[in-house]
């Protein structure tokens, strides 16, 4: 068994792609649409176009909306992604004008950053040792 | 929470009777402005504290109910900073002396 998709429910899903895409420097893998309005949108590292998809999926279910609210009040990230340096990938990110709940911050070999998606959710960014 | 000068609420001592939560209030001392989550990551990766959230947000009413950590909301997340400001209540009641008392200059 391979995990090869994972998601997180996005707000807007065109935000979602410029967000993922032009900031965090995704590349778009699917863009089907499904419906009136959804869309099979995924992406992928720009290093490994054949790795895992992060699906940006439509935040319409009613249950969404309460169970991110709780998770995003007390800090908690939806999803992590491996930086090769997260005080590096802070500064850029800082830049472009993104909001972080916590700032970098080292616990032995780890190094993690949190920061808010734009889209609902809090992604954690993390060195991971080698 | 303290009526008058000389007299220190017994939710202060209670709040800093417990080891866990010193050591919260060591890590908000490094850095104010921190969400449960991070208060969380710091005590099991720093400090090894096999703690739960729902331990750990215990611990965190506790140190508000004594004045010494505050929550604050902006926009949709909360962050507990350190309010050192009811500790000046103990050096009020038991004042630190400047100058040695004789008996310590005796050898």
């Amino acid at each position: 068994m391979k995990i090869h998709l994972t998601s997180v429910f996005v707000d807007d899903q065109a935000k979602a792609e410029r967000f993922y895409t032009e900031i965090l420097g995704f590349v778009k893998k699917h863009d089907v649409p499904l419906g009136e309005t959804d869309r099979w949108l995924t992406v992928v590292s720009r290093d490994e176009p054949g790795g895992v998809e992060l699906l940006l999926e439509p935040a319409g279910h009613p249950a969404v909306k309460p169970y991110r609210d709780a998770l995003v009040q007390d800090g908690i990230p939806l999803a992590q992604f491996a930086v090769d340096d997260v005080q590096a990938e802070y500064d850029r990110l800082r830049g472009l004008g993104v909001l972080f709940t916590q700032e970098p911050l080292e616990m032995g070999p780890v190094t993690t950053a949190v920061f808010d998606d734009t889209c609902g959710n809090l992604i954690q960014i993390a060195t991971v040792p080698k | 929470m303290v009526a008058y000068p000389g007299v220190v609420a017994d939710d202060l001592f209670k709040a800093l009777a417990d080891p866990t939560r010193r050591t919260i209030l060591d890590e908000l001392a490094e850095k104010s402005g921190q969400t449960l989550f991070e208060i969380c990551s710091r005590l099991s990766m720093k400090h090894q504290l096999g703690i739960s959230r729902q331990g750990v947000s215990q611990h965190l009413a506790v140190l508000e109910a004594a004045g010494l950590v505050e929550t604050r909301r902006e926009g949709r997340y909360k962050f507990h900073d350190l309010n050192t400001a009811p500790l000046r209540h103990i050096a009020e009641r038991w004042p630190v002396r400047d100058t040695p008392g004789p008996e310590k200059s005796t050898p």
